[in-house]
Parts: C-alpha cells; structure tokens; sequence
C-alpha cells in the first residue's frame, strides 16, 4: 500500500509523455517552455509566503493555539467530538508542517485503531492547510481582495471536523 | 486579508507578553521568514517540473480530452469558464491531480488554473466568484486515497491503515460541498 502513490505518480508521468510522443509533440521542447514558468511563479508566491509563516509561526510560539484549545474543549465535550485532536484542527487550516506533527503525536499517544487516532486520521486525510492555499494562490495571481474565501474555506473544515467524528462514531462503533 | 493579518500578528504579540513566551515569539520573526524561503525554493523545483509535464500535456491536446470529461461538472461549478476552453483545462488538470492524491501536482496545477481563470478580468484585483469557488475546493481538496496518513497510520502499528477510507471521502466530500455551499450563498453580496 505504501507504494501504490508512487506507482500512480510514475503511471501518470509515463502516460503523459507517451500521449505526448504519440501526438509527435516536441516533448522536451515543450516540457522546458512549461517549466520556464514555473520559475516565475515560486519568485511571485514569496512574499505572501513570508508573511503568511510569519503570521502563523508568531501565533504559535504565543501559546496562543493551546489556549484556544483549553477554551475550546468543553464547549465541544457534550457534542461527542474528543477534545485530544483540537490542536490538530487548529493547526490543520494554518500550517501543514505543524499539523503533520500534531497528527503523529495523536497516534503515538492514542494508538491508530483507536476512536481518538481514527478521528485524527480522517481529519488528516480529508483537510488541507487553508490559509496556505488561499495565500499560495492568490499570491501567485496578484488578487489582494479575496472576499468571502476564507470564510467559505473555513466552514468546509468545520465540517469536516465534525463529520469526521460523527462518521467514525457511525463506521466503527 | 488585511485585517486577519494584522489581528493575527497583535494578538500573538499581545499574548506573549502574558503567557511568558516572548522569547519564542522573538525567535519566531526570523525562522519563519527563512522558512518561507526554504519553502518556495522546495517548490521552485516541483513547480517548474509539473509545469513543464503540463506543457506537454497541453500541447498533445491530452488536457482538453480531460476537460472535456470533467466539462458537465465544470459548468455547474464555475459558470464563468463555460466557453473559456484553456481555463476550463487547467482546473480540470488541477482537480484531476487532488483526485489522485498528487498534492505535489497540485499546488503548480492550481496556481496555472487561477493563471487561466485571471485573464478573464486582468487588470482586477479582486476575486472573481469562480476564483472563490475554486480556492476553497482546493483548500477542502477531494482526495481519494490519503496516502500520507495510511503510510503514518501503518508506522504507527495500525491493523487496518486503510480503513478510515470510506469516512475520509465522505467527509471531505460533504466539507468540500459545505464550502461550496457557503461561496454560493455569499456570492450574491458582491460588490466589486
């Protein structure tokens, strides 16, 4: 199973170069007119990536996502949602590396066939780092108005959050 | 953006001071600044390489097969790309990638959609519906097999790391739904 990503990622590769040829593209020829891009956008994401790090590494080292958690906790007890994978959520829409880690310490600690390392993984699986995308994305573009995105974004982890309590709830017990 | 930037940066100053970390804090200006740089040079690499493989793809005319596929999904979610056949490729390629888990792809895929779906109002800076709606399918991505978290759960000593699969498609399913949901119901604000 460990491998199968791997095996995808190389069948995909292969498929596209081959499609390429078969059509008598100029494969290379077109894979460095593409790349060239590439180039332009990583020096274009920078900036907003500076800033955003900045804003949430200083959240973190506050303390203040820990504080969220304790605060947190008994409001979402009586609804059935375990308190030990609110600093995953928390984590999960600001920071990938942060989230990663947060998730691997909910397995060491509760074991992964458990009902609190379950939850953690379907959390895991099913979220992506919001304000990571939101910045990556629009940076790269120049958009500074983003209405209603992050509101949007964040209701989608809500939910996910909840559902993936409710559906271990249902799938496993 | 603005304001969720500044609140974010006082607050975490603020609080500092009370929870005794200020030392963290101070720390935390210049690793993340270096980390930011690490990060877009990390995905210099990765972006130029999923570009150059999209070129290909573009020219072979293999996206516009794909689009084509995708096209009575497409038109539903972003009905300002209906008659416009580059952008309606780059999300379709965009989507495909989250689909197969290929969260390396992508990031560069999304970013040459957003790319695309820009050139319909270039000189504005403000978000357009379709943007919205394809920002926050990425941020509650769909994906099919979450292979980051089967690998963790079986190095973690797990019977079945698979078996949150049917939970995990659901719920990123419904969130991915609930955001779209709440895009819609927003959209009619609009006053740019």
């Amino acid at each position: 199973m460990r491998n199968f990503g791997t095996y995808f990622l190389l069948a995909f590769i292969c498929f596209v170069i081959l499609y390429g040829l078969i059509r008598r593209v100029p494969v290379f020829d077109s894979f460095l007119d593409g790349a060239k891009q590439g180039l332009q956008t990583a020096a274009q994401i920078l900036p907003a990536l500076v800033a955003l790090l900045f804003a949430v590494q200083l959240m973190i080292a506050s303390g203040i996502t820990e504080k969220l958690c304790d605060l947190l906790s008994p409001i979402l007890a009586p609804i059935g949602f375990p308190a030990e994978v609110l600093p995953l959520c928390i984590l999960s829409p600001i920071s990938g590396s942060g989230s990663l880690s947060a998730y691997q310490s909910i397995l060491a600690a509760y074991g992964a066939d458990s009902f609190v390392g379950r939850v953690a993984s379907v959390i895991a699986g099913a979220t992506e780092t919001t304000f990571y995308a939101v910045t990556v994305y629009y940076g790269a573009v120049g958009i500074k108005k983003i209405r209603h995105t992050v509101i949007a974004a964040l209701c989608a982890d809500i939910t996910g959050f909840l559902l993936a309590a409710l559906f271990v709830r249902l799938f496993f017990d | 953006m603005n304001y969720i930037w500044c609140g974010i940066v006082l607050l975490a100053v603020c609080f500092s001071l009370f929870s005794g970390h200020i030392e963290d804090v101070g720390n935390a200006v210049f690793t993340s600044a270096q980390d930011a740089a690490t990060l877009a040079f990390q995905m210099l690499g990765i972006l130029c390489f999923w570009n150059g493989l999209m070129q290909i793809a573009k020219d072979a005319r293999l996206t516009e097969k794909i689009a084509k596929v995708l096209s009575p999904l497409l038109d539903r979610l972003f009905p300002g790309i209906r008659l416009d056949s580059d952008a309606k490729s780059a999300v379709s390629m965009n989507i495909t990638a989250n689909l197969m888990g290929l969260g390396n792809a992508a990031t560069p895929l999304g970013i040459a959609a957003m790319r695309e779906l820009k050139k319909q109002d270039p000189h504005s800076v403000t978000a357009s519906n379709d943007m919205i709606r394809f920002v926050v399918l990425n941020t509650a991505c769909i994906r099919l097999i979450p292979t980051t978290v089967a690998m963790l759960r079986h190095e973690a000593g797990s019977e079945a790391p698979m078996e949150i699969l049917p939970a995990t498609i659901l719920a990123s399913l419904l969130s991915c739904a609930a955001g779209l949901l709440v895009a819609r119901l927003l959209e009619g604000k609009r006053n740019a």
